[in-house]
C-alpha cells in the first residue's frame, strides 16, 4: 500500500529517459554501414576495382596511391578489391550460417515450448548437451575430421547456433503461448499448425530475427578467429580474418595491412551488434512491448 | 508541548516529473513534534503520507524535487550537508519502514545489521556491540536473542523480524523514530503487540515518534496528536482527543466510520468512502475531498480550503463547512 | 547441503555419458578413414586392413563404444601415433600454463569489469556510466585477435616492453613467466570484461533499488559500506553465473590466444592435432575439456549455494 505508492511514482518517474531514444543516430548509421559493405559484395564483381588474385611482385606492400587507393598486400595484390572481395566470404558464411540455427533452432524451439512435455524435456535436454561443449573446441574437432570448406564451415557453425536459437524460440513461446490470443484461437478449434503458423510464428519471428543479427555478429567474428590461424576457410580463398592473419606477418613495416581488414571487420560486427542489441530490446515479449 | 519542537517540517512539497505531467506528492505540509510526544500521520494509499516520511528523511528517488523546511533538532535536514546529515540518522533519527521481509538485507545476518549501525555511531568495539544487541533483541521481545545474531532474515517469522528492525532502530537511542506503516504487512494478531512495543518503547526512552498508518483505529490511545492526509496536504490535524471527539472535516468522519466497532451487530455493512482520491498529475481547482464529500456545496468544487482554526489553535482543518457534532469514540 | 550437492552430482553422470557419446560420434561416424589418415602416404590395401583391425576399427560401432569408454575408465585415453605420448602425458604437461592464462585472464577481466560496474551503478545515468557503457558494448565487438594483434602491435613492435611470443615456466623463472603471460592475458581480459561488467552493473543498479538499501542510508552508513556490503553481495550471485558462463567462452579464447602468443598449452595442442591429423590426441583433448567444462559448471552452481543462504535453506 504504503509501499506501492512509493513504487508507483519511481516507476513513472524513471521510465521517460529510455523511450525517447530508442532509434537514435547511432542506429542509422549502423544500417548504413551495413547496407553500404552488402552493395560492395554484391556488386563486387561489376566494380570498377582491380582483380583480386592478381598479383604484383613489384609493388609489393605498396603505399596508398592513385593505382591503388589503399595499397597493396604482401604479395602485390590491390587491398581494396581484396577487402571487398573477403567481405562477400565473410558476409556469406556470417549469414548463411545463423540462417540453419534461425530455422531449425527455432522451429525446435516453437514446437518444444508449443507442445511442451517429454517432447519438450527431450530437445531441451538435447541442446544442453550440446551446449556442454566449449564452442570452439567442437567446431575445430569437426572440422578436423571433415575437412576445410567454406560450405563445412557453414555448415558446423550453423549447427552449433541451433541451441541458442532454440531457446530464444522457446522462451518466446512460452510466454506468448499464455496470452489470450492463443488461448482464443484453441477454443475457437483451431488447428496446431493454424495456431503454430499464423498466430505464433509472426510474433515469434521478431525476437528471433533480433537474435540473428547478433548470431551474424558472432558468427563473423568465429569464422574471422578460425580463418586468422588457418583452420577456417581454405586459401587461397581470403576472407578477413585470413586478410588479418596474413597482414600479422608484416605488423613492423606496415601495420595497415592488418588493421585495414580489422577495421572493416569490427565496424561490421559493431553494426550488427546494435542493429540487433536495438531490436531485441524493442521485440522482447516478456517486456510486453509490443 | 513546551518550548521548540523537536521537528518542525515547514511548507515541505514533493513534486515528481512523470510522463504525463508533474506529479504533486506532497503539497505544503506544516507538522510539529515535540521531544517525547507522538504525532499520528493518518490517511489513505496514495495520500503522500510516505513521501512525506521519505522528505524528512531525505530518502526521495533521484528526480523529486523537494522544497520547504524540515527542522530537525535546530538543523534544516533539507540542506544539511551529506555528511552530517548521514551522522544524524540512525543516530538521533531513525526509521522503521513497513514490510520487514524487504527492509532487512537477505543475505547478511541480523547481527551484521545491528552491529554495523553500532560500530558506525557509538564506535564500540565487537564485544560490547554483540552484547548491546543481545540486550536489545531481548528487549524487544525475542527469545533466545544469542542465536538470533547468525539467523538471516528470511528464517524469523514476519512478526520478528519487526521485531528486529525495531532493535535496529532504536538502538543508538534516537530522538525522533519514524514508524512507517509498521504493521501493515503483518498478522493482525501481532499487529497489536508490535504496537504496544513501540509505544512502550517510546515511554521508556522519552523518544519522540511519528506513526504513519492508513487506520485510524491504530492511533485513537497510541498518540498526543494526529494529522490526517489527503491528496498530498493535511486536512486536519489535533490532539487525539479533540480529533476523535470533535472532528471536524467530513473526511476524517468517513474514515472513522469505516472503523469496524466491536460493539456493532455483526454483518454489520462497513461504509466505505465512495470514489477514488484524486489524480495527482491533475489537481482539483477545489477542494480535493469534494467529488467524495456528501456535504460538498459548490463553493466546494470552485475553491481550495485553507487550514483554519477550530476552537484551540492546535486544531486546525481545511473545509468550508466542517462538522460542528462531537461523534463517538472508537472501541 | 549435503543433499543439495549429492543432487547435484546425480545429475552430472548423464551430462558426462552424453559427452563422451558425443566426442565418439564425431570421430567415428563423420568421413574420414582413420587408418588412412594413420598410413597416410604408405598405405596399401594389406596393411590398411591390418591396421584396421589392430586398431579395432572393423567391430560394430557399439562395440567400439565400449571398449573405448572401458579404456577411459581405466584411465586409458590412447597414445598419439605421431609423438607417442599418451594423451594424458601431453594433456599434463601443457595444463599448467592454459590453466595459469585462463585464471589470471579472469582474475584481470574481473579487476577491470567489477570496479567499473561499481562506479557506473552508484552513478548511473551520469557521463562516465554512458561513456563505460558504451565502450563496453564496443569492446564486445571486438573479436579476441583483434585485441591480441592490437596488444602485440602497441607493446611488442612500437614499444617493445613486452614480448610477443614465447614461455617459460613459473617454477623457473616467475618474473619472466609473468613477463610473458602479460598480453596473453591481457588480451583475454579485455574479451570477457564488457560481459562482466555489464551484468553486474545492471544487478546492482536493480539492487540499490531495494527497500534494504533505503533503509541502510536511514541508518547512517558511510555510502562505501553501503555499496561494497549492502548491494554487492547480493548481487555478487549474477558475478558467478557470469563467470560459469564465460568459462566456454574462455576455452576458445584461451585456444586463440596461445596459438597466437605460441603458448605451449592445451589449445596450441589441440590445433597442433588439427593441422598433423593426430585424431588420437584430437579425440581424448575434446573429451578432457568438455568433460572439465560441465565439471567447472557444477562447481559453479555450488558456489550459488554457498553465496545465497536463502537457496542454502531451500528458500528460493
Amino acid at each position: 500500500m504504503a509501499t506501492l505508492e512509493l513504487d508507483l511514482a519511481e516507476e513513472a518517474v524513471s521510465a521517460p529517459p529510455r523511450k525517447g531514444r530508442r532509434l537514435g543516430w547511432l542506429f542509422w548509421a549502423a544500417i548504413g554501414w551495413m547496407v553500404f559493405v552488402f552493395a560492395l559484395a554484391i556488386f563486387a564483381t561489376v566494380l570498377p576495382i582491380a582483380d583480386p588474385a592478381a598479383m604484383d611482385m613489384l609493388e609489393r606492400r605498396a603505399p596508398f596511391s592513385a593505382a591503388h587507393w589503399l595499397g597493396t598486400d604482401g604479395l602485390g595484390r590491390d587491398e581494396l578489391s581484396r577487402l571487398i572481395y573477403g567481405a562477400r566470404v565473410s558476409l556469406v558464411v556470417g549469414l548463411c550460417a545463423p540462417v540453419i540455427g534461425l530455422t531449425i533452432g527455432g522451429a525446435l524451439g516453437m514446437l518444444s515450448g508449443y507442445f511442451g512435455g517429454r517432447f519438450g524435456s527431450f530437445v531441451v535436454g538435447t541442446m544442453d548437451v550440446l551446449l556442454a561443449f566449449p564452442p570452439l573446441i567442437l567446431v575445430l574437432a569437426v572440422i578436423a575430421y571433415v575437412g576445410q570448406s567454406i560450405f563445412n564451415l557453414t555448415l558446423i557453425l550453423g549447427v552449433l547456433g541451433i541451441p541458442a536459437f532454440m531457446r530464444v524460440a522457446r522462451a518466446a513461446t512460452l510466454t506468448l503461448s499464455r496470452r489470450e490470443f492463443v488461448i482464443a484461437a484453441q477454443a475457437l478449434g483451431a488447428s496446431h499448425a493454424r495456431i503454430l503458423l499464423r498466430e505464433l510464428l509472426p510474433n515469434v519471428i521478431l525476437p528471433l530475427f533480433a537474435f540473428f543479427l547478433l548470431g551474424v555478429a558472432i558468427t563473423i567474428v568465429v569464422e574471422g578467429s578460425l580463418s586468422f590461424l588457418g583452420l577456417g576457410v581454405p586459401p587461397p580463398v581470403a576472407s578477413w580474418g585470413s586478410m588479418i592473419g596474413e597482414g600479422r606477418e608484416s605488423l613492423d613495416i606496415a601495420p595497415r595491412l592488418a588493421f585495414m581488414p580489422a577495421i572493416a571487420m569490427f565496424l561490421t560486427v559493431l553494426s550488427f551488434n546494435l542493429v540487433g542489441d536495438t531490436l531485441r530490446a524493442l521485440t522482447d515479449p516478456r517486456q510486453g512491448a509490443l | 508541548m513546551t518550548g521548540r519542537p523537536l521537528l518542525s517540517v515547514e511548507d515541505v512539497a514533493v513534486d515528481l516529473p512523470t510522463p504525463r505531467g508533474n506529479l504533486r506528492a506532497v503539497d505544503r505540509v506544516n507538522l510539529t513534534v515535540g521531544a517525547g510526544q507522538t504525532l499520528g500521520v493518518v490517511g489513505e494509499s496514495g495520500c503522500g503520507k510516505t513521501m512525506l516520511s521519505r522528505a524528512i528523511l531525505q530518502l526521495l528517488p533521484k528526480k523529486a524535487k523537494l522544497t520547504g523546511r524540515a527542522i530537525f533538532d535546530g538543523q534544516d535536514l533539507v540542506s544539511l550537508d551529506r555528511e552530517k546529515l548521514r551522522k544524524l540518522r540512525g543516530r538521533s533519527l531513525a526509521v522503521v519502514f513497513q514490510d520487514p521481509m524487504t527492509s532487512l538485507n537477505p543475505v547478511l545476518t541480523i547481527g551484521t545489521q545491528l552491529i554495523e549501525t553500532l560500530q558506525e555511531h557509538l564506535g564500540l568495539d565487537l564485544a560490547a556491540t554483540r552484547k548491546r544487541s543481545v540486550e536489545l533483541l531481548a528487549a524487544v521481545g525475542i527469545p533466545a536473542p544469542e542465536q538470533r545474531l547468525m539467523q538471516y532474515p528470511h528464517q524469523l517469522s514476519g512478526g520478528m523480524r519487526q521485531r528486529v528492525a525495531i532493535a535496529i532502530a532504536l538502538s543508538c537511542e534516537p530522538k525522533l523514530l519514524i514508524a512507517d506503516e509498521p504493521t501493515t504487512a503483518l498478522d493482525v494478531t501481532i499487529q497489536a503487540q508490535i504496537l504496544d512495543l513501540l509505544a512502550r518503547e517510546q515511554r521508556r526512552r522519552h523518544m519522540a515518534m511519528i506513526l504513519i498508518t492508513h487506520d485510524l483505529g491504530v492511533v485513537a490511545g497510541r498518540t498526543d496528536e494526529v494529522a490526517v492526509m489527503y491528496a498530498g496536504r493535511v486536512v486536519e490535524r489535533a490532539p487525539t482527543p479533540a480529533l476523535f471527539k470533535k472532528m471536524r472535516m467530513p473526511y476524517t468522519e468517513a474514515l472513522l466510520a469505516a472503523i469496524p466497532k466491536l460493539d456493532a451487530a455483526p454483518h454489520t455493512v462497513l461504509p466505505a468512502i465512495s470514489g477514488r482520491p484524486p489524480d495527482p498529475t491533475r489537481p482539483l481547482k477545489g477542494c480535493s475531498f469534494s467529488p467524495r464529500c456528501r456535504y460538498a456545496v459548490a463553493r466546494c468544487h470552485g475553491e481550495k480550503p485553507e487550514l483554519t482554526e477550530a476552537e484551540t489553535p492546535a486544531h486546525q482543518f481545511a473545509c468550508f463547512h466542517p462538522i460542528e457534532m462531537p461523534a463517538a469514540v472508537p472501541a | 547441503m549435503a543433499l543439495f550437492v549429492a543432487l547435484r552430482l546425480l545429475y552430472l553422470v548423464p551430462v558426462l555419458i552424453a559427452v563422451s557419446l558425443l566426442t565418439f560420434s564425431i570421430a567415428s561416424l563423420l568421413p574420414g578413414d582413420l587408418a588412412m589418415t594413420i598410413l597416410a602416404d604408405q598405405a596399401t590395401s594389406e596393411n590398411l586392413a591390418a591396421l584396421r583391425h589392430d586398431m579395432g576399427l572393423d567391430l560394430p560401432i557399439w562395440q567400439r563404444y565400449f571398449t573405448w569408454l572401458g579404456h577411459i575408465l581405466q584411465g586409458d585415453f590412447g597414445r598419439s601415433f605421431r609423438t607417442g605420448q599418451t594423451v594424458l602425458q601431453a594433456v599434463a604437461e601443457r595444463l599448467p600454463v592454459s590453466i595459469e592464462l585462463m585464471l589470471l585472464a579472469q582474475l584481470g577481466a574481473l579487476a577491470i569489469g567489477v570496479p567499473l560496474a561499481i562506479v557506473c551503478a552508484a552513478r548511473s545515468g551520469g557521463p562516465f556510466d554512458r561513456f563505460m557503457t558504451g565502450t563496453a558494448f564496443a569492446m564486445l565487438s571486438v573479436p579476441t585477435f583483434l585485441s591480441a594483434i592490437l596488444l602485440i602491435y602497441l607493446f611488442a613492435v612500437e614499444l617493445r616492453w613486452l614480448p610477443a611470443t614465447g614461455y617459460v615456466p613459473f617454477a623457473e623463472d616467475p618474473l619472466g613467466n609473468l613477463r610473458f603471460m602479460v598480453l596473453p592475458s591481457l588480451t583475454l581480459a579485455l574479451a570477457e570484461w564488457p560481459s562482466i561488467m555489464r551484468i553486474l552493473r545492471s544487478d546492482m543498479i536493480a539492487t540499490l533499488q531495494e527497500d534494504y538499501i533505503s533503509l541502510a542510508k536511514a541508518k547512517g552508513l558511510t555510502p562505501a559500506r553501503i555499496l561494497f556490503v549492502h548491494a554487492l553481495k547480493p548481487s555478487s550471485l549474477t558475478l558467478v553465473t557470469i563467470t560459469g558462463i564465460n568459462i566456454g567462452r574462455l576455452i576458445g579464447g584461451a585456444l586463440i590466444v596461445e596459438t597466437i602468443f605460441a603458448l605451449p598449452g592445451i589449445g596450441r595442442l589441440l590445433v597442433g592435432a588439427i593441422l598433423t591429423r593426430d585424431l588420437i590426441i584430437l579425440q581424448g583433448v575434446v573429451l578432457l575439456v568438455a568433460a572439465g567444462f560441465v565439471i567447472i559448471n557444477f562447481i559453479v552452481d555450488l558456489l550459488y549455494a554457498v553465496l545465497d543462504p536463502r537457496i542454502r535453506h531451500g528458500h528460493a
